[in-house]
């Protein structure tokens, strides 16, 4: 299969699904002959346009309400937000306009918008730019959001969350733009809501996500070495998460560690090793561990960036810690 | 040229400042250039008159605050290079510790309340700032930088408005460089500038941001006047930046032309304008702005490499300074 990079599958999903609908069109900075600060939609303007593709001023909050009112009126507008931390100061449009609509109006009104942005630390780009938000986010009733971990999800979630009829929130890893992938030439969508088991494994379920995918899978290989077998999984979309599977593995492994790049406390690694507690309790033979980004801002030096997040040797090391029976964090 | 601070120290210290910022960024560039900068940063240069004419209209007890583009905001604010390299590389004796680095540089002991990755991000604590020397009877004024891209942030009109109310004193500086990014500010700002702040019945001015006396005899003006009571001010600053949006930016021809750029360094250079002025009314010899210059790039020569030997932050500074004491 030929391979492309995550911000081609993004560039392709948006272009395919622009051509099939003409009621899509993109908004945001710098999207149009820029293509974005990261490249991603270049050359997209040139096929639909600066009427479908359209640079707006540094204007989050009323950009991101003008996708609100254009998507509760018969558009799919699809927002860029360039940087995840900017999701702070587009919160109302997002979390009391866009998530409330359908639900206000009884079912009368919809908002089938996607707000696509970004997440991701260790880039050098300090407090303001490196921030996870997801957790945020997923919070809110009435918003979908997706985190897709390599270019294939990142494609077919795209396209998925396009035709969706509630307001998506899709989180790109910045560090991943350039990262190959084998991505089918052929159409295809990934439904909401349906993990992703990466790797079948035996003893410890490694449940992560975006960034921390790749994060998880070096650790399993490590484990592996070591004759500890780890399952991979990836949720792909928090809102809908797909219980089920999570469940199903947990149940088989009894052991389980959730990673995902946002801060640990309150996050989104919290929401699901709850579920797993209240859920799968009985087949526990360890507490269910947590590893987010630290509870700190993102710092600037790449002497202390780099300690904030999760990391595969970090993963090893409480992956034998829970399978050895030693109890991480007891009081 | 017209005619800011009167005698000749100010006007040496004025070139000085300039000259600084031009080569803290030269060099910051080259640090970018040759990987030993962490991250990306965004040049001042070619706006310098604009932060100078300002900065050398205040005290150390006025405040500022800054952007991402906010290396010649803290040097022409009095900071040093040593503290403000070290911050570029993430070193401990960094002005934050190596914590906030290029686009959170604030420098405290000299009235910086700090640079600001957030476009626009700065404008209410600029504003709430001079609330605060309001309210406590202070005398002291605060300007706050911004670009004309973020003259689009709503938060603007908001603090504006309760600044005309309450007679703030602030001082709003749009540094209007024709470009938000990659894009011409024309095509992204409706109607006039100066207009915006007018509605609010702010007294607003435009001025040519490259003649470092005029923005600073004007910036006095509105400085005298904020501490009597009668701000708060707007000025838009008509200026150009010499390099890319970050020092990444490279190949740019899409969105701004070779001539342009070239129009601006060759015509409208604030500190070649500037240095002519200084020979011109005998305030300096060639040879003794000459010697100035030399001065200055060895001064940041020998901060970089200062800053480069310098160490970074223990570890165990990683949850530090998440709450005050
Ligand atoms: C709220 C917000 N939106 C977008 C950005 C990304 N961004 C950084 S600088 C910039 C352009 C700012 O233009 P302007 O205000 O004119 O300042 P200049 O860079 O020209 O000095 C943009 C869009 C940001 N940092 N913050
Ligand atoms: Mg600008």
């Amino acid at each position: 299969m030929r391979e492309i990079t995550l911000s081609q599958a993004v560039n392709e999903a948006i272009a395919e699904e622009m051509r099939r609908d003409p009621t899509v069109f993109l908004l945001g900075e710098d999207v149009a002959e820029a293509g974005t600060p990261f490249k991603v939609l270049s050359g997209l303007v040139e096929e639909f346009g600066t009427e479908r593709i359209i640079d707006t001023p540094i204007a989050e909050p009323g950009f991101v309400g003008l996708a609100v009112g254009a998507a509760m009126t018969g558009a799919r507008p699809i927002v860029d937000l360039m940087f995840g931390d900017f999701i702070y100061l587009v919160m109302d449009q997002l979390c009391n306009q866009a998530a409330k609509q359908h639900y206000m109006s009884g079912g009368k009104l919809s908002v089938p918008m996607v707000l696509r942005t970004n997440l991701g630390a260790t880039r050098r780009s300090a407090a303001q730019h490196s921030q996870s938000l997801q957790a945020l986010v997923a919070h809110i009733p009435g918003l979908k959001v997706a985190m897709p971990s390599s270019a294939y999800e990142a494609k077919g979630l795209m396209k998925t969350a396009i035709r969706d009829n509630n307001p998506v929130v899709i989180f790109e890893d910045k560090l991943m733009y350039q990262d190959k992938a084998p991505v089918p030439e052929e159409e295809y969508l990934i439904p909401f809501g349906e993990a992703n088991v990466k790797r079948e494994g035996r003893d410890i379920t490694l449940i992560a996500t975006s960034s921390m995918v790749q994060v998880a899978e070096k650790a399993a290989e490590t484990l592996a070495a070591e004759g500890i077998s780890a399952e991979v999984i990836d949720p792909r979309t928090i809102v809908p998460l797909d219980e089920a599977t999570l469940l199903a593995s947990v149940r088989k492994t009894s052991r389980a560690i959730v990673i995902d790049e946002g801060h640990q406390s309150y996050g989104v690694t919290a929401e699901i090793a709850s579920r797993l507690n209240e859920k799968a309790f009985y087949h526990l033979d360890a507490p269910v561990l947590r590893m987010g980004a630290m509870d700190v801002p993102v710092p600037f030096s790449p002497a202390l960036e780099d300690i904030t997040v999760p990391t595969p040797e970090g993963v090893v090391a409480n992956a034998r810690k829970l399978c050895a029976g030693e109890m991480i964090n007891a009081a | 040229m017209a005619k800011g601070k009167t005698n000749t120290e100010d006007y040496l210290r004025m070139y000085r400042q300039m000259v600084r910022i031009r080569t803290f960024e030269d060099n910051a560039n080259q640090l970018y250039l040759s990987a030993k900068m962490p991250g990306l940063t965004h040049m001042y240069s070619g706006e310098e008159a604009v932060a100078v004419g300002i900065c050398e209209a205040l005290t150390d007890n006025d405040r500022i605050t800054s952007t991402h583009r906010g290396h010649g905001h803290c040097v022409a604010k009095g900071a040093e290079f040593k503290e403000m390299f070290c911050e570029l590389l993430g070193k401990e004796e960094g002005y934050c510790r190596g914590k906030g680095g290029s686009m959170h540089i604030a420098d405290q002991s000299h009235g910086n309340l700090g640079a600001n990755a957030i476009v626009g991000g700065s404008m209410g604590i600029a504003t709430g700032s001079a609330l605060r020397a309001k309210l406590q009877g202070a005398d002291d004024v605060t300007v706050c930088f911004f670009g004309d891209g973020a003259t689009a942030q709503g938060l603007l009109y908001e603090v504006m408005n309760m600044a005309a109310l309450w007679n703030l004193p602030v001082i709003y500086a749009c540094e209007n460089n024709g470009y938000s990014e990659y894009t011409k500010t024309e095509e992204i700002a409706a109607g006039s500038i100066t207009a915006r702040a007018e509605a609010f019945g702010i007294e607003a001015f435009r001025i040519d941001g490259q003649d470092v006396l005029a923005v600073n005899e004007l910036t006095q003006k509105l400085v005298a006047r904020c501490r009597n009571g009668e701000g708060p001010f707007f000025i838009e600053l008509e200026t150009y930046r010499y390099h890319g949006h970050h020092v990444g930016d490279i190949n740019r021809e899409y969105y701004r032309s070779k001539e342009e750029e070239k129009d601006w360094k060759q015509n409208r250079d604030p500190i070649v304008r500037f240095r002519s002025w200084l020979v011109d009314q005998g305030i300096a010899s060639e040879e003794e702005i000459e010697a100035m210059n030399a001065e200055i790039e060895k001064d940041a020569t020998e901060a970089v490499a200062y800053a480069e030997a310098a160490k970074y932050p223990d570890a165990a500074e990683v949850d530090m300074h998440v709450y005050a004491d």
